[in-house]
Formats: structure tokens, sequence, C-alpha cells
């Protein structure tokens, strides 16, 4: 049956199977509202923030240890209460969301680009380059990741002054946390390129004489994305609560600019003299947010799977 | 036809041989005791590929047929012998590139020859943009050629647009057979090109190969399982068993009288519409192991002519004495086997 | 074609669809068909036709969301298309055999195929162990697997393709069922092996009296084995009868381009008859007779009326040209 226009792209997409199973699948698209808010907030934080919980003019230490709205000594303008610097903790949270976002999307990046490009080579040069590669991701794996964060981050505070500490500290956190991931991504690449580069396209290409390097990026690379995109959602939740946990164990971002976990280390000296909220409230924020994306990644993983379809 | 005054051939394959090292890894040969295995997949054939014919390679799994078409497009090298473009060698590595970019390969698989992920348009450009020449240099030129070689295989120019799942795969290999085009190849190696089609779209390719061969002065390298169609499409034919070639002739001649014992059976196993209903022998045994041959000819487990010289010595390919065949077999170079009426 | 008795397969306006989120694709629409006891039924035509489909249909092995919309399915004379799964599955094996056309997969890696024969019997005969063994063995020899004692005891891998698929055809064999339903049992055989395996099956079943429903795309495989033949298009039968009048004179304009198209060893054709365009896609079947778009005769009632089979001599075409 002919139609009178072809469809607009965005209509295309639209009715796509894609995104016709996103709609119908209620979990996802709470999941991703839930999401849509937490980026929201963590994105425009400087403008959509009741306070700045960074500007030491503005924090009134009369205001500390404030309670949450809703209990008895609650201040208006602090709708989480305080800390005990008098730092508002919804804003607190909002602007750690931030830099735990920054980190973890940033170190599954790294992850991701390290591990593609390792495992695309190890796949296509197969020989004793794979045998290294393949060995090299083996001994990692055998190292829990937040020992290998701690390591990297233990050298870089041992070769750097002091004074530099806070400023690398993110890009350090950065850098610990990507090496340690890309295992994960290097062996599920390979496997896809092991099945891929025996395909008649791949042959084709070199009949024509396409050099190696542009058939791995431009034939195998759009081939082998498919099982990454799914691992790398789901790894953002993951690389966020390790920076999480770093920071709790003190050894992540400094608590000048705290980020999540760090709220909640410095929330849990409170916990027993009846101040819960400060920790109570960034915990949750940190367990709603990766929930949302672990539950998103999942619905992902199934609506791409072309078997379950 | 003396050889004199043959043609020079376009491609010719001297004494080609290639053997694989399937050995399993060091480690466990020394543990368990196991040999190197060597799989010899082509194991000294000569071929000679004249401009403008179609030359049909046919035999079953295993006899390597597959291997001499990626030998000689270079996806492999040969482990022993000579291939040659025009004369000139072409097996050595960085051999001539600029020669090479004159053949082109046809696959099998219509599903697995076009990558998914990108637009035919795409795929079709590929070998103009690696090896670009004055007519296709700039976008608009590009397109235009794009949509002149989908038109030439019968698409049309508006399907450049589009990705390979959209399309069937008979129009698949049609796309194949415009990127193979698209350099303007003097040689094409067809690897089974038809044997995944319907039959109805085997007789639309197969016809659009032969008119493309006649418009553009093609010579083709086709291979085949099927005996019906290269006995359609090929002008002289060679079989193959375990990597050697077991009988070469034109295509007339070998089918109505198939000289070497493999040949005949193949022939008398193929169902044939016309020939349903007479009597027919079965062929007895299955292909050996490529890892372990039998000694001398390969095929002597399965022939009933074979003798004691048969299991001790290869037979080598040798004339036909008063015909233009060549055969490699004991039993017809001794005249034991009685001809085929 | 009239059977004398009841025909041991009846199938009549099979339906078989698969609901979508875009509508519901009908897959076999209105398949009607019959095998005679001891018969070799060839059931013919490219992929997308149907064919395979209609088999798994009558034999319980549509998957969901497919389903069997309309129709029923009669073996000698009793409905097994509603049975329930415990039911089909008794009868699956014991009356209906099935060969399929990967022996790789058709076979369970991780058992002897021994044991595989032996459950299979004893499943569906009440026989002991050793009986069933024996059985089995003598089934081996039967499909032409030398020195079956040794071999009862290997497994599917140790078996050559060939091999397997006589393995195969032992299983389908193994209950003593009236009918196999083989779906392209020699497409991923070479060829000498092909003949061998089609040889075997046809000999075999004559002995035991099976009928045999067989399912292909080759001509070739037809004309040697089939009794009678169906040639299926876009989920319809277009044309039935006896395999030598369809297959020298096809009354269907489908099975005369078929026909032609295929090559042969032995005939010259300068040119192989083309069927210009392609078969429709399950979601763009044409309204009328579903192949008007690619027939060299179409007139104005191809367009608007499905054709129903009509009679002409021994065959029958779906095509209105018969009655002009």
């Amino acid at each position: 049956m002919a139609s009178v226009a072809a469809p607009s792209r965005f209509a295309a997409w639209w009715n796509s199977d894609l995104a016709y199973s996103f709609r119908h699948a209620p979990v996802a698209v709470v999941s991703a509202v839930v999401l849509a808010i937490c980026l929201g907030g963590a994105l425009f934080a400087p403008w959509v923030a009741p306070h700045n919980p960074f500007d030491l003019a503005t924090l009134n230490l009369l205001d500390a240890l404030t309670p949450p709205h809703g209990f008895a000594g609650a201040k208006p303008e602090y709708l989480l209460g305080t800390d005990d610097q008098g730092r508002d903790l919804l804003s607190a949270i909002m602007f750690g969301t931030r830099i735990s976002l920054l980190i973890g999307v940033a170190a599954v990046a790294l992850a991701v680009a390290l591990g593609v490009s390792l495992g695309l080579v190890a796949g296509y040069a197969g020989g004793r380059l794979d045998a290294f590669i393949m060995r090299a991701a083996d001994v990692q794996l055998s190292f829990p990741a937040i020992l290998i964060a701690l390591l990297i981050d233990g050298i870089a505070r041992a070769v750097l002054p002091r004074s530099a500490h806070g400023d690398v500290a993110l890009v350090v956190l950065i850098l610990a946390i990507g090496v340690s991931n890309w295992p994960q991504y290097a062996r599920t690449v390979r496997g896809s390129t092991l099945v891929e580069k025996n395909k008649e396209y791949v042959q084709a290409a070199r009949v024509i004489g396409i050099s190696p390097s542009a058939i791995v990026f431009r034939h195998l690379l759009p081939n082998v994305l498919g099982p990454v995109l799914v691992i790398a959602t789901i790894n953002v939740a993951t690389a966020i609560l390790i920076e999480a946990t770093l920071s709790f164990l003190g050894v992540g971002v400094p608590p000048t600019r705290p980020s999540l976990g760090t709220l909640i280390r410095v929330g849990q000296d409170f916990l027993f003299s009846g101040e819960w909220w400060i920790t109570i409230f960034p915990g949750a924020a940190l367990v709603i947010m990766v929930l949302a994306i672990n539950l998103l990644g999942d619905w992902l993983r199934d609506a791409l799977n072309p078997k379950l379809r | 036809m003396s050889p004199a005054d043959a043609p020079p051939p376009l491609v010719e394959l001297v004494n080609v041989a290639k053997t694989f090292d399937v050995s399993p890894p060091w480690l466990n040969r020394l543990l368990e005791h196991k040999r190197r295995a060597l799989l010899r997949a082509v194991n000294g054939v000569d071929l000679a590929i004249v401009r403008g014919e179609t030359f049909g390679l046919v035999g079953e799994s295993g006899c390597g047929k597959s291997t001499v078409a990626r030998l000689i497009v270079g996806l492999y090298r040969p482990t022993r012998g000579e291939i040659r473009y025009e004369g000139k060698r072409i097996d050595r590595a960085g051999a001539a590139p600029a020669l090479r970019r004159n053949m082109q390969m046809i696959f099998q698989d219509p599903y697995a020859s076009l990558n998914p992920r990108w637009r035919v348009s795409d795929i079709i450009a590929e070998p103009l943009r690696a090896h670009p020449d004055q007519v296709s240099a700039g976008r608009h030129a590009l397109e235009a050629r794009v949509g002149a070689l989908l038109e030439q295989v019968g698409l049309a120019a508006a399907d450049g647009a589009k990705y390979p799942h959209q399309f069937s795969g008979g129009q698949r290999q049609r796309i194949s057979i415009a990127r193979a085009l698209a350099g303007k190849p003097a040689f094409l190696v067809c690897d089974e090109p038809t044997s995944a089609l319907d039959v109805s779209v085997q007789a639309q390719v197969l016809n659009l190969m032969r008119s493309l061969q006649r418009e553009l002065g093609l010579t083709f390298l086709f291979i085949s399982h099927n005996l019906a169609v290269v006995h359609h499409i090929a002008d002289r034919v060679a079989v193959m068993y375990l990597g050697r070639i077991v009988e070469r002739a034109p295509t007339k001649p070998l089918f109505a009288r198939p000289r070497h014992p493999y040949t005949r059976m193949l022939l008398d196993a193929v169902p044939d519409l016309e020939l349903s209903g007479k009597s027919r022998t079965a062929v007895a045994g299955e292909v050996p192991n490529p890892l372990a041959p039998p000694p001398g000819c390969a095929f002597h487990p399965r022939c009933p002519h074979a003798n004691e010289r048969c299991r001790r010595e290869v037979p080598r390919l040798k004339p036909v004495t008063g015909a233009v065949a060549d055969v490699a077999c004991h039993a017809v170079e001794e005249g034991r086997i009685a001809n085929r009426l | 074609m009239s059977a004398a008795g009841t025909p041991l397969l009846a199938v009549e306006g099979l339906r078989v669809e698969f609901p979508t989120r875009h509508g519901t694709l009908v897959a076999v629409d209105g398949v009607s068909l019959e095998i005679a006891p001891g018969e070799v039924l060839g059931v013919v035509g490219e992929s997308g036709a149907g064919k395979s489909l209609t088999g798994a249909a009558i034999i319980g092995l549509i998957d969901p969301p497919g389903r069997i919309g309309a129709g029923e399915v009669k073996l000698d004379g009793r409905r097994i298309d509603n049975l329930p799964p415990e039911a089909m599955r008794r009868v699956r094996g014991r009356e209906i055999g099935a060969v399929f056309q990967d022996p790789l997969t058709s076979l369970n890696p991780l058992y002897t195929i021994g044991r595989q024969l032996v459950e299979t019997i004893t499943t569906h005969l009440e026989l002991s162990p050793r009986e069933a063994k024996r059985r089995a063995l003598q089934l081996l020899t039967e499909v032409g697997i030398p020195a079956p004692e040794r071999r009862f005891h290997h497994y599917p891998h140790q078996f050559s393709g060939g091999m397997r698929q006589r393995v195969v055809i032992a299983l389908a064999l193994a209950a003593k069922p009236k009918l196999i339903i083989a779906d392209e049992p020699t497409t991923a055989l070479d060829v000498s092996i092909q003949a061998q395996i089609i040889a075997l099956l046809k000999g075999l079943c004559r002995e035991h009296g099976a009928a045999v429903m067989l399912i292909t795309h080759d001509m070739g495989v037809i004309a040697e084995t089939a009794d009678r033949v169906c040639v299926m298009y876009a989920g319809r039968v277009v044309e039935v009868g006896p395999v030598t009048d369809v297959i020298h004179h096809p009354q269907h304009p489908y099975t005369k381009g078929l026909m032609g198209s295929i090559p042969s060893i032995v005939a010259e054709r300068e040119q192989l008859a083309q069927i210009d365009g392609v078969m429709p896609r399950l979601n763009a079947i044409p309204a009328g007779c579903a192949f008007h778009p690619r027939c060299p005769h179409a007139f104005d009632r191809c367009r608007r009326e499905r054709p129903e089979l009509l009679r002409l001599g021994p065959t029958r075409a779906a095509c209105w040209l018969l009655l002009r």
C-alpha cells in the first residue's frame, strides 16, 4: 500500500521496534523519567539549585544541622535540611550528583574507548597480539576494581605533590575507574570481532584492497558495538558506585567539592547522634539513580536482543 | 587446437598448493601425544583461464574449490606454485596491487557479503573510493556511477539509499555484482553465487551474469557444486576431488562423455528432471577426511576400477588421446574403462 | 486425486498466522492436501512459500506467536490439530515421524545415538530394553550404518553428515509411524550423498509402508522420489497432480516458469526462463491471485478473485486461465 508522503525521520523512529518496545514497557518509561529528573537536576544544578553549597559566603553556621521539611525545627528554605556546615542538603545532592555522573560517564567512556579498541585489535590480529591482550585482561579481571582504583589513586598521591591533589583528584578517579573496567568490553568485542571477521563482507573488503585499519574501524566497529551499549549503560551505575565507595573510603574526591559518596561518609558521623538526614538523603539519591540506570539497561538489553524479538 | 595456437591465458595457476596447519596447540600435542595435522586443501592444481570465457570449477565439499578461489584473489597466499595474471606473477607478497584490481569476487552468502550497517550506495562505492580514477572523482560523479551500476544490475538508482536488510537474497546478490563491477575488473571469481538462492531467482541472476559478460567482456571463474548450473553457464569445466583436478574438458564433451570415474558417479548422482526414471547406480562411500587422505589416488576406496597401481601412485592430469579432455586416472590411461556410449 | 478409501492424511483449509503489532500475517492461507497410505507426496516451493510451516503445522510444531488460525488436519480420519500437547506428543513419533534439514541439530549431541534410538523406541512401543536395543541395531543396519554394534555407542559428532542423516531417518522410522514428514532432508548434503539418502528414504518407506510428505525446493529430488507433487506459492497451493504430469505438462504459469528456470545437465538452453519480480512478502500479498503481478497472462479476474484449484485432466491448478 503506497503512502502519500514518506514518513518523516522522527515518525519513522517513533514507530520503530525499539521505540515501540520502550513505550510499552512501564518499567523503562518510569526509569527513564526518574533518570531524566536526576540528569536535569545535575546538569542544571548551578541554575536550579536553591542554594550554592560551595560558596562559603552564603553559608550560615547558625543554620547547621537543620532537620528536613516536616520535622520540628525545620526551616522552609532548606527542604531536605542542612549538614554540619550549614550547606543545604538538596543543593549538595544536586551538585554531588553532578560530580558522580561526570566521573561515572567519563570513566565508562574511557573504559569503552580502551576496551573496544583493544578488543578489535585482539580479535582481528589474532596470534600473539591477541594472546597478550587477553592475558592482560585476564590478569586485570582477577583484581577487584576497587583494589585497582585504590592502587592507581595511591600511586598518584605518592607521585604528585600535596597541593596538586585536589585538582587532579577528578582525573585520577576517572582514570582509575576507567582503567579497571576495560577488560569486559575487550572480551565482548573480541568475541564479536572473531565472528564478524570471517563473514564475507570483510573478505570482500580485503579483496577490494582496503587496509586492515580501515576494515577494523569502518566495517567491524559498527557491527560489534551492539552489546557494548548495553554493558556501558549498566557500567555507568557501577562506576558511580565505585566512585562513591572510594569517596566513602576517603580516597576519592576531596571534601570541598563532595560527591554523593563523600556526603554519605560525612553524614555517617552524625547518624547516631540523631541527624540522620545528612547520610540518608544522599544515600537514597544514589540508590534511586543507580536503580533507574540498571532497570533502563536491563530493558535495553532485552529490546536489542535479536533472539527475543 | 594445439597449444601453440591457443590464446594466452588471462589467469594461470601453475602447480599451486595450499596447506593449512590445523595442528592442535603445542601443549596439547605434548601432553596428549597428538601429531601435527596438515590440511592439504589444494594439492597441485594447474589451470589456464582464457579471456572472455566462463570456466567452471565443480566438486563437493572439501575438494578445495573455494580455497582455489581465495588463492586467486589473494585472500590466501599459496604454499607452493605460481599464480599469474596476464603472464605476470601475483602470488608474491606486495606483488602489483594494480594488477589485483583487475579481479573481483562474488560470494555465496547474500546475507553475509554486504555490511549490514552500511547503505547500499556506500557498499557499491567502496572500491571507487579506495582507488579513485578520473571517472569517479568527485561526489557527483561517484553518485552517478553508483546509480548507473545499480541500473546495470537491474535495480533502481534510488535503491542506493536503502540498507541491505531491505532487499531479498537475489537482490543482494545483484548488489554484490554491482560492487564487484564498480572497479571495472576484467576477471570475476564467483564462489557459488547462486547456491543460496531459489531456483527462479537463480535463473534471473545467471541470465544477468551472462548478459553482463557479453556487454562488458568479462571473464568468469564460476565455482559451484551444482552441476546443472555449471553445465548451463560454463564453457570449460574442471572437476576437483580432495585438492586435485581429476578431469578437465570443455563443457559439452565433459557432460556427454565423462571419463574419470568420479565425474561419472557425480553426474549419475544428480537428480535430473529430464532423466527421472532411468536406472542409476548409487554412489558408494563418502568423501574421505582431508586430514588423512588415502594413499595414491584419493578416489580409489570408492572406485570400482581401482587396482594396485591406483593404491600406490597418484595419477597425473594427462590429455586423453584423441580428445580435448585431460583426465587424472590410471584406469583411463591404461584403457581399462570402456567409454560410455 | 480421489483416494480409494480414507486418505492417511487430510489437510483442509489450513491457515497459519502470526499476529504482530502491524496486523496478522498469514503465512499459510487455505492449504488443502491429501496423502494416501504409502504414497510419497512432494511439496515444492521457493523460500517463503509456506511449505515448511505447513509441515510444522501438521506435526504440531508451530512456535508461538504463530498459531493455526483455521482448518483441520486429520490423520486416519481423526483430527489431530486440536489435540492437547500431551496427546500430540504421543502422535508425534508413533504415528508421524520427522526428518529435518540439519542433522547436526536434530540429534542431541550429549547422548549416544544408541541411547536416543532406544529412548524413542521405548517411548512409543511396548518393548523391553533388550528388545528395543535389538530393534535399534536392526534399524541401523537397515539405514546402512556399517558396524552397528560399535556405532551404537558413538556420539553424533563422530558421524559424518550423511551418516547422521541416516541416523535421523532411523529415529524417524523407529516407532513404525504411518507418515514421515521430511523437510529438506538432503539440502545440506553433498550431491553424491544426496542421491544415497534419497534412495534410502524412498526404499525404506516403501518397505515399512510409510507415507512420506517430502518438503523441498529441489524439483530434481521430487522427480526422483515423489508420486504426486503439490506446488506452493505465497502460502497457497497453486498446482497439484502426478509428478510426471506436473513436471512435463505444467498448467499454472508459476509452475511453467519454475520448470523453465531449472538448468539441466542434459538439455541445452540459451537463456533460462525467468519469472520477473520476487515472491511477495507476507505483509504485501496481492489481492486476488497472489501470482498475478508476475504473471504474463494475468487478466481482470485474476486481480479481483482468488482462484480455487480447478481440475484439468489428472492435475489441478489454481488459475483462471483454465476456464478459458
